[in-house]
C-alpha cells in the first residue's frame, strides 16, 4: 500500500551573518546551508497496518508525513502510496487519504464543525445518503454530538480533537495519517481518540500511520514501529523486538516474610548472570536480561529457597526504551 | 466541482455574517469615504459645468459607484495567502483535493457578494437620497455594468493572488502587500478619475491592468461612454484577465516545488 524508497528531503536554510556589517552583507549575497531532514529512508506497508513513527523533536518525522501526503516535493528518491505518486498526483492522491495534523486545525475556525463536514463532503463529493450514515457513526463513536454544532473557537481542545477526527475521516479515506494526534489532550480524551482508532482499523481495516511523542500511544495501538533519528531511519520492527532491543530485561520484586539480605539470595541463584539490588530488609529485586529463558528459573528458586509473600514483575516500559534510544544515540553521537 | 465552490461562497458568507461588528463599521468606514470624495469634487468643480469630460453630477455618481464596485471587486486574499503560508496552514490546504488558488477565489468571491448586498446595496440606497445620483437608464447599461464588474472583481483577484504568491518565496512580503493596496487604489482610478491624470501618465497606465479594476466598470455606469465604447472595455478586461493568469501559473508550479512548511 505504502512503498517508499530512498527517500531524501533536503532544505536550504539561509544562515544571517552577525552583527549589524553581516547584516548589510546579506542584503546582497546571502549564505546558503543544506540540510539533510530526511535521508535515504525506504520502507514498506501492507493495507491494514497500524504503525508509529517516533524520533526526537527534529528527527525528520513530521517532514517525512509531509512528503507522504503530497504537501511537500521530494528531494530525491520514490514513494507510492495507492497506486499514486503523492506529489505529481496530489489532488487525486489526497481522496484517498486522511490527515490530521494535532498542531493544526482544518476546522473552519468560526463556524460549527457541523458545518465544516458539510462542506467536506462537498469538497471530497462524498455520496449524499452514505456520506450521512457514516457522519452519524463517527459522531456517535466519537461522542461529539453535544458540542458539534458550536463554532469551533468556542470548543476545548480535546472537543475540537475528536472534530478534526471526524473531519478527516469525512471521505472514508482506506489510509489515515496522524502527526502527533494527542498533544495537549487529558488521559480520558486519548483514550477515547485511541479506541476509535483501533475500532476503525478492525472493522473498515483502515491503515493507519501515527507519529507522536506519546509512548502510550504507541503501546495502545501499534504493533509495528519504526524509529527515526537525525533523518535516518534507525529501526523498523514490531514493538516486541524494540523492548526487546532496547529494553533493560525484567525486573522483579520480592517481598520476603523474612529479613534477607542480597547476599543470601545471591547464593541461592548461583552464578545467574543477574542483578540484585536490596530495596529494604524484606524486599529484594532482581533484574534479568533475557526473560524468557531466566525468570522461570529465578522465579521458582526463589520460591523453593525463601518464603515470599509477595512478586511484582516490572516490565521495561515503552518510554524507558525511547529514552534508551535516545541516549544510546547521544553516546555514540558523543564517541565519534 | 461545481457543487464545491457553490458551498464555498456559502461558507465564506456565513463566515462575513458572524462578524457583524465588523459589517457595521465597514458600512460607516465606506459611507464616510463616499461622503468626503462628494465634498471634495464639490470644492473642486466650483462654478465649472464640466471638468476632463465629466459633470459634477457624473463625478459624484463616478465617486460613489468607484466606491460601491469597489465594495464588491475587493478582498484581502493575497493577505490570507500570506498568513495561511507564514502560519503553516498552507498544509492543510494541500492534503485538500481542491485547487488552493480557485479555492482562494471562491472565498473571495463569496465576500464580494457579501459586500454587494450588504454594502453596496443600502450603501447607494442611502446616498441616492442624499446627494443627486444617477442610475443606467436601461437594461443594458446595468448588464454590462455588471459584466465588467465581474471581471474588474476577477482582475483585482488575480493580482491579490499574484502578490500573495511571493510569500512562498519571500515569508514577508507585508510592504509588498500594502504598496499594491496603495497603487490599485490610485491607478485603478478610485481616488482619480484616469483621465484626470496628466498625458504621460495616462499613456503608462494604458499598459497597466490597474484601470480595468474600477475605471471601466464605473465610466460604463455613468453612462460617459457609448455601448461600443463599453464593449472595447470588457475585451480589454477579458484580455488583461488572460495576461495575468501566465505569471499565475507559472509562481505557482515554483511555489509547489520549493514549499517549506513553518512550524514542524
Amino acid at each position: 500500500m505504502i512503498q517508499v524508497k530512498h527517500l531524501q528531503k533536503e532544505f536550504r536554510i539561509h544562515q544571517a551573518r552577525s552583527g549589524l556589517g553581516g547584516a548589510f552583507r546579506d542584503l546582497f549575497s546571502r549564505e546558503y546551508k543544506t540540510v539533510k531532514a530526511v535521508d535515504d529512508l525506504s520502507f514498506t506497508v501492507e493495507e491494514g497496518e497500524m504503525f508509529a513513527l517516533i524520533g526526537e523533536n527534529g528527527a525528520g518525522k513530521s517532514t517525512t508525513i509531509k512528503m507522504l501526503t503530497g504537501i511537500l516535493t521530494p528531494s530525491d528518491g520514490e514513494i507510492v502510496i495507492n497506486g499514486y505518486v503523492p506529489f505529481k498526483q496530489r489532488e487525486e492522491y489526497v481522496r484517498s487519504i486522511g490527515v490530521v495534523f494535532g498542531q493544526r486545525s482544518q476546522l473552519w475556525w468560526d463556524l460549527s464543525p457541523l458545518e465544516s463536514f458539510r462542506l467536506l463532503k462537498s469538497v471530497y463529493k462524498v455520496d449524499e445518503a452514505e456520506g450521512e450514515k457514516w457522519l452519524t457513526r463517527l459522531i456517535e463513536e466519537l461522542e461529539i454530538s453535544s458540542f458539534v454544532s458550536q463554532p469551533v473557537r468556542k470548543l476545548s481542545l480535546g472537543q475540537r480533537m475528536r472534530c478534526e477526527v471526524a473531519a478527516s475521516l469525512i471521505h472514508k479515506p482506506r489510509l489515515l495519517f496522524l502527526d502527533e494526534p494527542t498533544v495537549g489532550l487529558d488521559v480520558l480524551v486519548k483514550q477515547k481518540i485511541r479506541e476509535f482508532l483501533r475500532n476503525l482499523n478492525e472493522t473498515e481495516n483502515m491503515t493507519i500511520l501515527l507519529t507522536t511523542h506519546d509512548v502510550s500511544d504507541i503501546e495502545a495501538l501499534c504493533k509495528r514501529v519504526l524509529v527515526m533519528d537525525k533523518g535516518k531511519l534507525i529501526f523498523d520492527g514490531l514493538l516486541s523486538d524494540l523492548k526487546e532491543k532496547w529494553g533493560n530485561g525484567t525486573e522483579v520484586s520480592f517481598q520476603m516474610k523474612k529479613r534477607t539480605s542480597a547476599d543470601e539470595l545471591r547464593r541461592a541463584l548461583g552464578d545467574m548472570p543477574c542483578k540484585i539490588t536490596q530495596e529494604n530488609e524484606y524486599t529484594l529485586s532482581v533484574q534479568v536480561q533475557q526473560s524468557q529463558e531466566m525468570l522461570p528459573f529465578v522465579l521458582s528458586t526463589v520460591m523453593s529457597s525463601f518464603e515470599v509473600s509477595d512478586v511484582k514483575m516490572l516490565e521495561t516500559s515503552t518510554e524507558d526504551i525511547v529514552r534508551n534510544i535516545y541516549q544510546a544515540d547521544t553516546e555514540v553521537r558523543d564517541h565519534a | 466541482m461545481h457543487r464545491l465552490y457553490m458551498e464555498l461562497i456559502r461558507m465564506r458568507f456565513l463566515t462575513m455574517l458572524a462578524y457583524r461588528v465588523n459589517y457595521y463599521s465597514g458600512i460607516i468606514i465606506y459611507a464616510i469615504n463616499i461622503g468626503a470624495y462628494y465634498f471634495l469634487w464639490g470644492a473642486i468643480y466650483g462654478d465649472q459645468q464640466q471638468l476632463g469630460g465629466l459633470s459634477v453630477e457624473q463625478m459624484t455618481s463616478y465617486v460613489a459607484i468607484a466606491w460601491m464596485s469597489r465594495a464588491f471587486y475587493f478582498n484581502n486574499i493575497d493577505m490570507e495567502i500570506a498568513q495561511d503560508v507564514r502560519e503553516g496552514k498552507v498544509a492543510i490546504e494541500m492534503i485538500r483535493p481542491y485547487n488552493y488558488l480557485s479555492v482562494k477565489t471562491a472565498q473571495a468571491f463569496g465576500e464580494g457578494i457579501f459586500r454587494f448586498l450588504f454594502f453596496a446595496g443600502p450603501g447607494i440606497f442611502l446616498i441616492s437620497l442624499i446627494i443627486p445620483f444617477h442610475f443606467p437608464a436601461t437594461a443594458t447599461d446595468w448588464g454590462l455594468y455588471l459584466l465588467s464588474l465581474l471581471f474588474a472583481f476577477l482582475i483585482n483577484t488575480q493580482i491579490n493572488l499574484l502578490t500573495g504568491l511571493f510569500t512562498f518565496f519571500l515569508f514577508r512580503n507585508d510592504g509588498m502587500m500594502r504598496a499594491k493596496r496603495v497603487v490599485v487604489d490610485l491607478m485603478s482610478g478610485l481616488v482619480l478619475p484616469i483621465s484626470f491624470f496628466p498625458g504621460w501618465a495616462q499613456t503608462v497606465m494604458g499598459f497597466l491592468p490597474f484601470q480595468a479594476v474600477n475605471y471601466y466598470p464605473s465610466l460604463i455606469f455613468t453612462g460617459a461612454i457609448t455601448h461600443g465604447r463599453a464593449w472595447e472595455l470588457i475585451g480589454f478586461q477579458a484580455i488583461w484577465m488572460v495576461v495575468i493568469l501566465v505569471p499565475i501559473l507559472v509562481l505557482w508550479r515554483m511555489a509547489r516545488n520549493r514549499l517549506v512548511v513553518q512550524g514542524g
